[in-house]
């Protein structure tokens, strides 16, 4: 085996591209996953359980079901019922709603932590439900749990290559196709291994950094 | 020194502005209150003692909505609190019910509970402004007053963990008066602060007693200022009133053999 670096040259532009799909899934996976998560939070801490016993069957069913099972299901299953989407928008749209079935654990664990003794102040000062929500309970929550979303973000870029399967060329789809094109394994591999790490390694440095400043 | 109690509503003064009627309160097998009946007329200073577990806190906590009671009715101002009367019969209250009687009600706690997340002048403009309406430039200039009562004028940009306890009680008071209740009450609220910052906090009750016609409801260890600032000394044990007085009277020469106990215990 011997390393060839006009084979790197070659691939780059398809790094490139590939690089800006994993990006791009990585980041509207992630708004998604924050903003669903969030809403299941709070909607399983309703008063009825009409409300909390459907939501808690459906995320119970999609965590525990592998990410790869449901891009296939929305990616070849959804069209027969005339639902289709790109396969970037599906993948991003799986990924998110498979992610904010674990963010809406770190919410709820993060609602959980804010003393009760903020909500007695917030019914002491006559404050409105939502308002002890948006100006009490949540900024201190979610100030605790942004260490942990951050971790989640993480494992997230690592699942991104699972997009592959439903053609969305990502880094991985594009060092596959590369590969397959022109017979040479390792370069393009290794260059979106090393990508990964570059990406992560500095990523997770940020968390800690950020997890010292913001959990005191 | 300003006004810092001036209610829309004055009461009547020397009316009755809390009165429990039969109240009962259960925590599990253990109660708490007893058919508890007992009354504050308006712009009286009252101080509960007792030993702990008698329900002292309990009754400001009934009275804050913080806990609701198992039976009895509790009116504040002549209306009810946690109960509204519809087509003739007493109903557990609407969420709109409660707000609008608990107006009247405001609350220190032992451990403060000011909100970490927002500066210490937001601490006392959040609820004026999204509560009572009040513009955001009144409600400012009303926490600096507040501020300067409380003696922290220049923590107004502070956050709360920056602050020693004693200043965090001093603010929690602030934004308690900040909703210009017509009850302010006080739970423990010196029991949780090192000694050296409990005088600080005193002195600013007792400002606040001797230069409002605020009715403050106390409950407390601290029966040198239950002497200071208390017109009326309500003497808990199992959940009921066993005796009551002056401060004079009751510090001096209670009746009941438990009272005189009590006191020899803790003084």
């Amino acid at each position: 085996m011997k390393w060839d670096w006009g084979a790197v040259a070659d691939f780059m532009p398809h790094f490139w591209d590939g690089l800006l799909v994993t990006l791009q899934a990585l980041a509207l996976g992630s708004l998604i996953s924050f903003a669903l998560g969030l809403v299941w939070a709070l909607l399983m801490r309703t008063p009825t359980r009409w409300v909390r016993w459907p939501v808690g069957v459906v995320t119970e069913f999609i965590r525990n079901t592998p990410l790869l099972v449901q891009l296939f299901f929305l990616f070849y299953v959804l069209p027969e019922w005339n639902i289709t989407f790109s396969a970037l928008t599906t993948g991003v749209f799986a990924i998110g709603l498979h992610y904010s079935t674990y963010t809406m654990q770190v919410y709820r664990a993060g609602i959980e932590a804010v003393p009760v003794g903020q909500w007695e102040a917030a019914t002491a000062l006559n404050l409105p439900l939502r308002r002890t929500w948006t100006a009490v309970i949540l900024p201190q929550a979610i100030r605790r749990v942004v260490p942990a979303l951050g971790n989640y973000v993480i494992s997230m870029l690592k699942d991104t290559p699972l997009l592959m399967a439903i053609t969305v060329l990502e880094m991985l789809g594009q060092a596959r196709l590369f590969s397959q094109e022109h017979f040479q394994f390792t370069e393009p591999l290794t260059v979106i291994g090393v990508a990964f790490i570059l990406i992560s390694y500095p990523a997770s440095l940020l968390l800690r950094a950020l997890e010292r400043r913001l959990v005191r | 020194m300003k006004d810092p109690d001036a209610h829309a509503n004055p009461p009547v003064d020397g009316g009755e502005l809390i009165r429990f009627d039969k109240v009962t309160k259960r925590f599990g097998d253990n109660t708490v209150l007893d058919r508890l009946d007992f009354s504050v007329e308006s712009g009286r200073h009252v101080t509960l003692i007792g030993p702990s577990g008698s329900g002292k806190t309990t009754i400001l906590r009934l009275l804050m909505t913080l806990t609701r009671p198992d039976e009895g009715t509790i009116k504040v101002n002549g209306d009810y609190l946690t109960h509204e009367e519809r087509g003739g019969k007493l109903v557990p209250a609407r969420e709109k019910h409660v707000r609008e009687v608990r107006k009247n009600i405001g609350m220190v706690f032992q451990h403060f509970n000011l909100f970490p997340n927002m500066s210490v002048l937001r601490n006392i403009t959040e609820a004026p402004v999204t509560v009572l309406g009040m513009s955001k430039d009144e409600a400012e200039a009303r926490a600096r007053e507040l501020l300067e009562l409380v003696g922290l004028s220049d923590k107004a940009d502070a956050y709360p963990t920056r602050l020693s306890g004693g200043q965090q009680q001093r603010v929690a008071i602030a934004r308690a008066l900040a909703m210009r209740p017509q009850v302010l009450l006080l739970d423990e609220v010196t029991s949780a602060l090192d000694p050296e910052l409990v005088a600080g906090v005193l002195d600013v009750l007792r400002d606040i007693a001797r230069s409002t016609d605020i009715t403050m409801l106390c409950v407390t260890h601290e029966m040198g200022f239950a002497r200071d600032i208390s017109d009326q000394v309500l003497m808990f044990d199992s959940g009921r009133v066993i005796e009551s007085g002056s401060p004079d009277k009751m510090f001096g020469e209670p009746e009941h053999a438990r009272t005189r106990e009590f006191l020899s215990a803790v003084l």
